[in-house]
């Protein structure tokens, strides 16, 4: 006697062969997800109490980093700047724009203003930006164009994945000193490259030279000599 | 911390899980021992008797399972795991929760967020000063170090210090002013209190009476002389529970003033401490245990070391580095004394006072070692020795030419050095006289729990009409007062106070007070001198102002930043002996010993002593304290009446079985220990348990005041132990983590004798001792004994190091078994507390241990003391077991441990043959009370349940160091990188560097010859590993001296 119909021959030969397809579709999807900006909060901008403008105070007004971010070449954190440090300026311009008012009442009343961290790294990872920087490591290798930012938002993933893969290879993001600072630097401009390294001596009289990839590796590689920067992967450099 | 409160109860669930106890039977495992051969160390009688329960902590790391629910059905188990795969896979992928940033409104100077400031302050125990760094993120003291530049600190600290921290945050702490029990204001208080004060001052302060503890504050001396002045005829009391009664008494019999006696133990080339653990107990010993280790470490090239004899009734910290130890009961070691006195010309010759054949012999060694060694020399009894022993040492060391040299008296450091019992009766009398109208009790004194218990210092209380307590915590003593004031805790307060050798240290507040606790000096400020918002700065600043000299505002900013007035050491005195005094001591020791010596022979003599953890008992809320094994016994969470073998068959008492001890009609119920190497007729109960009203210490152990009376305050002599039916559960690690030895195999061969071959192919040398002789005459003769495994000889290919290689060493030669390295390892690494019950299954979570080991009779053993951290092998077993890569090797040697990665799976522990690991099976760290994140080091993440941790070096250390080094493109400059526990440790028995660096400490520690592995023959390849300890025996005692680990080697 037939228990099952014939039909359930195929459904059966479906399933089996197609379980490997619903495998694989489950890990891209999961995959995906992991890595979305729903995730990540990759490129997701948070509200916050004032809508601090980088664009406006770096590429507007050429204000450097360091002046608000106090600790980013002692410490492990970069430091937020205090409210008298807004009110430096906010005492003199702008002192009675309505979007300043959270500034103004929190100087006055002496609450701190709480602000919404934008790149927020797991408690167990132990990151230290003074490092990164006294290596050349740019701002802008992990923050990204933050000047041409009007509202902050998180420009890499933050992942471990991302952080290993520079530290595996820490050449290809590193730049002279000087530029750590330089949102703007770009290591193919001629004129900054002739800066930090001599170029050959063929390309020196040519006026339309430009640095090719093989001659920014070049001055990567001498400045991961200079810099002594070495490749460190081990668990305890970030997790303690 | 949460599960200290539900430390009690739980027990019963899971109580048939385990075996049942077995009762251990003394006359076995002496017969055991006494059949067994070779250099064997030995951990507890347990091991000897080789109970289950001990073979269950030798096999397994972990004996018992995190198992909530027996039995569980097959039904049950698939629910529990659906559940926990629900719980575990969903929780995994909850999104991180939004994160405020809360910059300041404006930056203070200095402070750069996430950088630590370390500010010098004092920190106070039994009211003598210790120096110490403490170490402040963004504001909040997460960790003391010692402050290198004070005198009794040189950089490292004592255990108290260390637990400092946690008292300050404790959420037990009286939070509130009270009065009759309910909340009131500092107005309100000072209001009361002025109203009735107002009448007192016409009286001239009649019926005013303060109590306090010891006091070696100037500005709080000087607060109370004002009073004295404005109030002729109040009465200032102190009463310090564990003071120094004994010492001040034979100071003013022996040199007619009450006369502080210090050491300087680096000049000394012999050192006897008689019944005393002169060197880790009392105001110097953190120094002393510095000056006594640079006398000791004897090294290739270096033989030169000094002899410590200790003849004591009870074993000692200092008695486990001692190169002769001789156990003589209490009387005896009088006797002994005053033999030794006799001999050295202390006292006049008169009769041999000693019975024993051996320790005749050994005052005859001594004394002849001594006198060889005049004026390099320091016989030492401490505070519980009775008046008359103390006054013959005093005369020893005058005879000796020590006086001077080694031994130096001074002007006392006490600001008030009156007789603290003598105070504390006269208050009672009057009390029960109606002569007190208003007592007040500041300082954290606890008298209803401390005051002697004949003086009836309770219902005397209870005829004061007002009564006002101070203190950091609300104890017995508040309960009966109307008004309690909460303390503010030394980190949070302005003061200053004396170190043992008078240094005045100051006090800075690195925190303001968290529970709004008031000082002495504001409380004094307030009620006496009519300055109600007078804050301690003012207080002890305007004290300051007319001594220091210079301008005030330099002078004052250098004595706040060093945290030491300048000069203020006490000047040695010209002090001499009164050779009457010497004979009335040598008359009251005869008495006694007569006494003693008459008594039935079913009487000990009981010793009472401070806990070495909680003190005298104000230290019981202090859960590090409570939960770090207390050295030799290995207790935590307890007291425990303890007496030797030999002892507990005459009285036929069990070890861990309850008894009563009575004496002088004065009866207490007590657990019985058995701890090895007491004397004969010696029995032994700390204070500083057995609270009433004490939080989560209520109910914990046995008190031992209700036996202490004003006459006998640390002797009991003649006292009755019976045993009771009914036993007591102990929390006692000595036999967790146990390492294997090879098999014992007592009982083997045909005549009882083991095969000596078996014997030595399976020997393991976890504790490697050896002579200076044998060390003199063959520099090699450690190396020859290990069982180094040949280079190569593993599966696994090397491990290259480019760049660090970092190492530990640790010289077992001068670690006396302190513990402090345990509790300053919990501090920097947020290593939480478990409990008495997880205690007892083998799961507290120190990262380091101090493994303590006996070796040879039970009666009178060797004691050696060896700490325990993680090993950082270079083969290391845990690693290639892991499934998930959470424990991996680092480019440094490192077994790094991340956390974010273990799964739980524990087959590291497993795998780990020195025991290192520690899991987290419940989550021990508490993380609702919010006031304890603050104590939490933020360069260390907190651990969750089911995750593994263990030690680490201190990694977060290692990388901060290497960050700034590399920032400012500089070596990491020597010396500057320290683990916690190497920072501090008082005899710097730890070393850490970087191994690859040959002129590092550590690489030359290890390439010393006394250098070798734990376990070496494992082949793990340690990167921890210890310098043998090496003993400085005098010639003639050691012929007579039963050391079969020396003999049987040769």
């Amino acid at each position: 006697m037939q228990i099952f119909h014939r039909s359930t021959n195929t459904l059966a030969k479906v399933s089996i062969f197609g379980a490997v397809f619903f495998i694989a579709l489950f890990a891209w999807i999961f995959s995906t997800l992991l890595r979305s900006s729903y995730a990540t909060g990759q490129g997701i901008v948070l509200k916050q109490p004032v809508p601090f403008s980088h664009d406006h105070h770096v590429a507007g007004l050429g204000i450097d980093c360091r002046y608000c971010h106090t600790a980013v070449e002692v410490s492990n954190s970069a430091g937020m700047p205090s409210t008298e440090t807004c009110m430096n300026c906010h005492r003199q311009i702008w002192t009675n724009a309505d979007l300043l008012e959270p500034v103004r009442s929190s100087f006055a009343n002496n609450t701190p203003i709480v602000w919404q961290r934008v790149h927020d790294l797991p408690d167990f990872v132990y990151f230290n930006h003074s490092v990164h920087v006294a290596k050349g490591i740019g701002c802008a290798s992990c923050h990204g164009q933050v000047d041409r930012m009007p509202l902050m938002f998180q420009q890499a993933t933050l992942q471990m994945e991302w952080c290993l893969a520079c530290h595996r290879d820490p050449g290809k993001n590193v730049r002279p000193r000087e530029e750590v600072f330089n949102l703007d630097w770009e290591p193919t401009d001629p004129a900054s490259y002739k800066r930090y390294m001599q170029p050959l001596p063929a390309a020196a009289s040519d006026p339309e030279w430009k640095p090719s990839k093989a001659d920014v590796q070049a001055l990567q590689a001498k400045l991961v000599k200079e810099y002594k920067i070495q490749s460190l992967t081990s668990c305890s450099t970030c997790h303690r | 911390m949460e599960s200290v409160n539900d430390s009690k109860g739980k027990c019963g669930a899971e109580a048939s899980a385990q075996p049942q106890p077995v009762r251990l039977d003394l006359a076995e495992v002496r017969e055991k021992l006494s059949r067994q051969r070779g250099p064997e160390v030995w951990r507890s009688l347990e091991e000897l008797a080789e109970t289950p329960e001990f073979e269950e902590f030798l096999h397994r790391e972990f004996p018992r399972q995190a198992s909530e629910i027996d039995a569980v059905s097959r039904r049950g188990f698939l629910q529990l795991a659906g559940a926990s795969l629900a719980l575990a896979g969903l929780t995994g992928c909850t999104k991180q929760p939004p994160e405020g940033i809360v910059p300041y409104v404006k930056q203070p100077e200095y402070i750069v967020p996430g950088r630590p400031l370390f500010f010098a302050t004092t920190l106070v125990h039994g009211g003598y000063a210790q120096g110490v760094l403490a170490e402040s993120h963004m504001g909040r003291p997460t960790k003391i170090e010692g402050n290198p530049d004070h005198p009794a600190s040189l950089g490292s600290t004592d255990v108290f210090a260390q637990a400092a921290v946690l008292t300050l945050y404790d959420p037990e702490r009286s939070q509130s002013i009270l009065h009759d029990g309910r909340i009131a204001t500092w107005g309100a208080f000072v209001a009361d209190l002025g109203n009735r004060l107002r009448a007192l001052q016409g009286l001239g302060g009649e019926g005013v009476r303060i109590l306090t503890g010891t006091v070696t504050s100037p500005t709080f001396a000087a607060q109370m002389q004002d009073l004295l002045t404005r109030f002729p005829r109040a009465r200032w009391h102190q009463w310090e529970a564990a003071g120094g009664h004994h010492g001040r008494a034979a100071a003013t019999r022996a040199f007619g003033q009450p006369l502080a006696t210090r050491y300087d133990f680096s000049a000394a080339r012999v050192v006897l401490a008689i019944d005393s653990d002169v060197l880790t107990e009392g105001p110097g010993n953190v120094r002393y245990q510095r000056d006594f280790a640079r006398t000791r470490r004897v090294r290739k090239g270096n033989l030169q070391m000094s002899r410590l004899y200790a003849v004591e009734s009870i074993p000692t910290n200092t008695g486990t580095l001692a190169d002769h130890r001789l156990p003589l009961p209490a009387a005896e070691i009088e006797a002994f004394t005053l033999a030794l006195a006799q001999a050295v010309g202390a006292a006049t010759a008169g009769g041999d006072v000693l019975t024993d054949a051996r320790a005749r012999k050994f005052v005859q060694a001594i004394a002849q070692d001594l006198r060889a060694n005049a004026g390099a020399s320091i016989v030492a009894a401490d505070e519980y020795s009775s008046p008359a022993v103390q006054v013959l040492v005093h005369a020893i060391n005058q005879a000796l030419g020590n006086s001077g040299r080694t031994v130096f008296h001074t002007a006392p450091v006490d600001a008030a050095p009156v007789d603290h019992v003598a105070s504390m009766r006269e208050l009672v009398t009057d009390m029960s006289a109606g002569r007190v109208e208003l007592l007040l009790m500041l300082g954290g004194v606890n008298p209803v729990y401390t005051a002697p218990a004949d003086l009836g210092f309770t219902p005397a209380l209870q005829k004061v009409p007002l009564r006002v307590h101070h203190g950091l915590y609300e104890n017995e003593t508040s309960e009966y007062c109307q008004w309690h004031v909460p303390a503010a805790h030394e980190l949070e307060s302005w003061g200053d106070a004396r170190s043992f050798d008078g240094t005045v240290s100051l006090m800075q507040p690195l925190i303001e007070p968290l529970y709004s606790g008031k000082t002495g000096h504001e409380v004094i400020a307030a009620l006496f001198a009519n300055r109600a918002d007078a804050t301690s700065f003012e207080l002890v600043q305007a004290h300051w102002k007319t001594l220091l000299v210079g301008n005030f505002e330099e002078a004052w900013r250098k004595v706040v930043h060093d945290g030491i007035v300048p000069a203020t050491q006490l000047p040695p005195a010209g002090a001499s002996v009164d050779g009457g005094a010497v004979q009335q001591a040598a008359n009251d020791i005869r008495a006694s010993l007569q006494r003693a010596r008459s008594e039935g022979s079913n009487k000990v003599t009981l010793r009472l002593r401070p806990d070495p953890t909680v003190w005298d008992g104000s230290l019981a809320q202090n859960v590090w304290l409570q939960e770090l094994p207390k050295p030799l016994s290995k207790l935590t969470w307890d007291n425990a009446l303890m007496v030797g073998p030999a002892t507990a068959e005459r009285l036929k008492v069990s070890h861990e079985e309850t008894a009563e001890v009575s004496w002088n009609g004065r009866k207490v119920q007590a657990a019985v220990w058995v701890l090895p190497g007491m004397a004969e007729g010696t029995a032994t109960l700390s204070l500083g348990y057995g609270r009433r009203r004490a939080g989560r210490a209520t109910g914990l152990g046995f008190s031992a005041y209700e036996l202490r009376t004003s006459q006998n305050l640390w002797n009991l002599p003649g006292a009755e132990i019976r045993g009771l039916a009914g036993r007591h559960d102990f929390a006692c690690t000595q036999n967790h983590h146990v390492l294997p030895q090879g098999k014992r195999k007592s009982g083997m061969g045909e005549d009882g004798e083991i095969p000596l071959a078996g014997e030595q192919a399976e020997k393991r040398h976890l504790v490697m001792t050896g002579t200076l002789e044998e060390f003199r005459s063959d520099p090699d003769f450690i190396k020859k004994e290990r069982e180094e495994p040949e280079p190569g000889e593993s599966l696994y290919p090397g491990w290259k190091y480019e760049g660090h290689k970092w190492g530990m060493a640790i010289d077992l030669n001068v670690c006396t078994g302190c513990s402090t390295c345990i509790v300053a390892c919990q501090a920097e690494n947020n290593i939480p507390v478990v409990g008495k019950e997880q205690v007892q299954r083998g799961r507290e979570m120190h990262w380091i241990r101090v493994d303590r080991y006996y070796a040879g009779d039970m009666d009178d053993p060797r004691i050696h003391n060896q700490p325990v951290p993680c090993m950082q092998c270079e083969n290391a077993p845990c690693e290639v077991v892991c499934p998930v890569a959470a424990t991996v090797h680092s480019d440094e040697g490192l077994n790094d441990m991340v956390y974010n990665r273990c799964v739980g799976t524990r087959y590291c522990s497993n795998n780990c043959p020195y025991k290192v690991r520690r899991f987290n099976f419940l989550r021990y760290s508490d993380r609702e009370t919010p006031v304890l994140a603050l104590l939490q080091n933020p360069d260390v993440t907190v651990r969750m349940r089911g995750v593994m941790e263990k030690c680490t070096y201190c990694v977060q250390r290692i990388e901060q160091a290497k960050i700034e080094s590399k920032v400012e493109n500089r070596p990491i400059p020597a010396g500057t990188l320290q683990t916690a526990c190497q920072q501090a440790c008082p005899t710097q028995a730890i070393v850490f560097g970087d191994i690859n660096d040959p002129e590092s400490e550590v690489t030359r520690w290890k390439s010393d010859p006394l250098s070798y592995g734990l376990l070496e023959m494992l082949n793990t390849r340690p990167r921890t590993t210890y310098l043998a300890k090496i003993t400085n025996p005098n010639p003639a005692l050691a012929a007579g001296q039963a050391h079969p680990e020396h003999e049987e080697r040769t």
